[in-house]
């Protein structure tokens, strides 16, 4: 059975007319496997890789460039929640929000967490400087994060009703 | 002076601020539709420059020559990627623009890319930009529905198409040459210059690359002409024949130890004692500042009795910064030890060097490493001149590698070398212990 299911081809497909080159479709299809599948695995690398035209070693290259890629060894759990650690952040807290998570999820940052449900990560500035200190959940920022209300969204992430 | 009126941020923050509906009824695409009509490309082209508008995205170069690289009478295509991987530290002005505003952002891609004659335009978007991503996606939805984007713009004989090209958290994406190598589908390693983008860019064409702050102020410049734009800001030093002036608005972010850490649009040149008094609502907790990194971590570092300094494209170099960078300030009290802040600072560059060339992989690599060592009380007086030499001697402006992103690295501990060599030399000698295997508090 191939590891990409029919909509995630067309999906990658819809991406070709966009490009001069087939590679260059090689980051949005990396996205949109990693967002269904919450890694990407060696097989789909060369079903991608198939379908652009490349040979699996070129889209490895590319994807193992970018520490924003889950391998199959070690998929994202169902959301990822990054914790950023740059200046802005740091000043008001950031790392110690960052423990704080690491303490309270009962991981290191960069695992997911024992029920599959968050993946903790820093992340360097995520330009949301003016909420200090930031997280980011999959893709959407939240401000001025006190530990308080990182323990919030935890919860929230929790329940099965979230997402 | 009087109280500047916002031209940028002026819709930021109004109902609907980026449905295409008000930005027309607030006069948006009046002035695509004045380029169309009345001026050609090499018009548009010459308004740019003449307006003296300088990249907002760090470097400074005049805008309307960069466009001027372009090889003439080229077949093409030739493209524009806007570079949105706004990524440097303590930077956010570009994300509000696109958020609140992505229009205004829009419409001045469409005026570039006829000036330049580019017919596709990629908007390379960090991927922590999502909001915005889904904001500019359904501005970009609206305009291929409004007829504004597509074959045949407006009637005329102007054909564009605008793909949104989502990044995967790599700080050097942002250096051009990377972002476009990025856009290809490879490692974001930027390339030897020559050949530039201008003339051998994305896909092997002519290829201009512009900020999205930049492309905003396109739009006013033609709605409104350039000399609206040089009647703001700063005009060139006449006793410097190189410099290009540092005209128009600018945006510039708050952040860190003030009261309320913001985005704020002014003319150039405003100091940074202002910046923090009158719109950052001071320094928090009743302290007094130590210092700041004017624009983003790059820049260098500045100590409070350098708040005077005019954020200009000038004022920084003055007191040893490396530039204006992105004109994003970040303010630390007294407090704030500078062993913390350097360790921040080295800690992002040696995690965010692309590992291309060997002297910014290993000396930024280094540099982090010795701030590990001065955390855990191991510093050593000698290790200052280090820092200087390592600092000193990766870059582009030593030579030794090939993109900025070592300039970068480097500066701000030349910067505290020179500026806090005291407070530095007092914490290797109390040889001071970190009490946590992960970073040290810094908020008090």
């Amino acid at each position: 059975m191939p590891a990409l299911n029919p909509e995630i081809r067309r999906k990658i497909e819809s991406y070709l007319p966009r490009y001069p080159s087939k590679q260059a479709v090689t980051l949005p299809a990396l996205h949109i496997v990693h967002d269904e599948m919450r890694c990407v695995s060696n097989a789909a690398i060369e079903e991608i890789a198939e379908m652009l035209d490349l040979a699996p070693a070129e889209v490895q290259d590319t994807m193992s460039f970018y520490e924003f890629f889950h391998t199959e060894e070690a998929p994202m759990g169902k959301t990822r929640l990054w914790v950023c650690r740059s200046l802005a952040c740091a000043l008001r807290g950031g790392d110690e929000l960052l423990s704080h998570l690491c303490r309270k999820l009962n991981v290191q940052p960069g695992d997911t967490t024992a029920d599959g449900k968050i993946t903790l990560e820093f992340a360097e500035c995520l330009g949301a400087c003016e909420g200090a200190p930031a997280v980011m959940i999959d893709d959407e920022h939240e401000h001025n994060v006190t530990p308080e209300a990182a323990e919030k969204i935890v919860e929230r992430l929790r329940t099965p009703l979230a997402g | 002076m009087a109280e500047f009126e916002p031209v940028l941020l002026r819709r930021v923050g109004k109902v609907d601020s980026a449905a295409l509906s008000t930005y027309r009824a607030d006069g948006g695409y009046r002035a695509l539709t004045k380029a169309l009509n009345e001026m050609s490309p090499a018009q548009v082209v010459e308004l740019v420059k003449d307006s003296g508008l300088r990249g907002r995205g760090g470097a400074g170069f005049p805008c309307g020559v960069k466009w001027t690289f372009l090889p003439k009478d080229h077949p093409g295509p030739i493209y524009l990627c806007v570079n949105a991987d706004e990524s440097e530290p303590c930077t956010f002005n570009n994300r509000i623009l696109m958020e609140d505003d992505p229009h205004q952002v829009l419409e001045g891609i469409l005026l570039a890319c006829y000036a330049t004659r580019a017919s596709t335009a990629y908007l390379y978007l960090r991927y922590e930009y999502g909001r915005a991503y889904r904001v500019l996606q359904s501005a970009i939805d609206e305009l291929y529905a409004a007829n504004l984007l597509g074959k045949n713009i407006l009637g005329k004989d102007f054909h564009l198409d605008v793909y949104l090209h989502r990044g995967a958290a790599a700080y050097i994406c942002g250096e051009e040459t990377g972002l476009i190598e990025s856009l290809e589908g490879k490692r974001g390693w930027p390339r030897i210059k020559p050949p530039f983008p201008a003339v051998e860019g994305a896909f092997r064409k002519p290829t201009v690359v512009n900020n999205i702050e930049t492309l905003a102020c396109v739009t006013h410049i033609i709605d409104r002409g350039s000399a609206w734009f040089k009647s703001i800001g700063v005009p060139p030093d006449p006793k410097n024949p190189r410099d290009a002036g540092s005209y128009g608005p600018k945006l510039y972010c708050i952040s860190g130890h003030v009261n309320k850490p913001c985005c704020v649009e002014l003319p150039l040149g405003v100091t940074v004692r202002e910046l923090v008094e009158k719109y950052g609502g001071g320094v928090w907790k009743g302290r007094k500042a130590k210092g700041c990194i004017p624009g983003g971590i790059s820049m260098g570092i500045m100590t409070e009795s350098e708040f005077d300094t005019p954020l200009d494209f000038n004022g920084p170099g003055r007191v040893g910064c490396l530039g204006l960078g992105t004109a994003a300030v970040t303010i630390f009290d007294d407090q704030t030890s500078i062993v913390d802040v350097l360790y921040n600072i080295c800690r992002f560059f040696a995690h965010e060097s692309c590992g291309q060339c060997t002297p910014c992989r290993e000396g930024t690599g280094w540099m982090f490493k010795i701030m590990e060592r001065f955390r855990r009380g191991q510093g050593r007086i000698e290790d200052l001149q280090i820092l200087e030499e390592v600092g000193k001697s990766i870059g582009i402006m030593p030579g030794t590698t090939i993109c900025g992103l070592a300039d970068g690295a480097g500066w701000p501990v030349k910067n505290a070398v020179a500026k806090f060599r005291l407070e530095l030399e007092e914490f290797i000698k109390k040889g001071v212990q970190s009490e946590s295997a992960l970073p040290l508090a810094m908020a008090n």
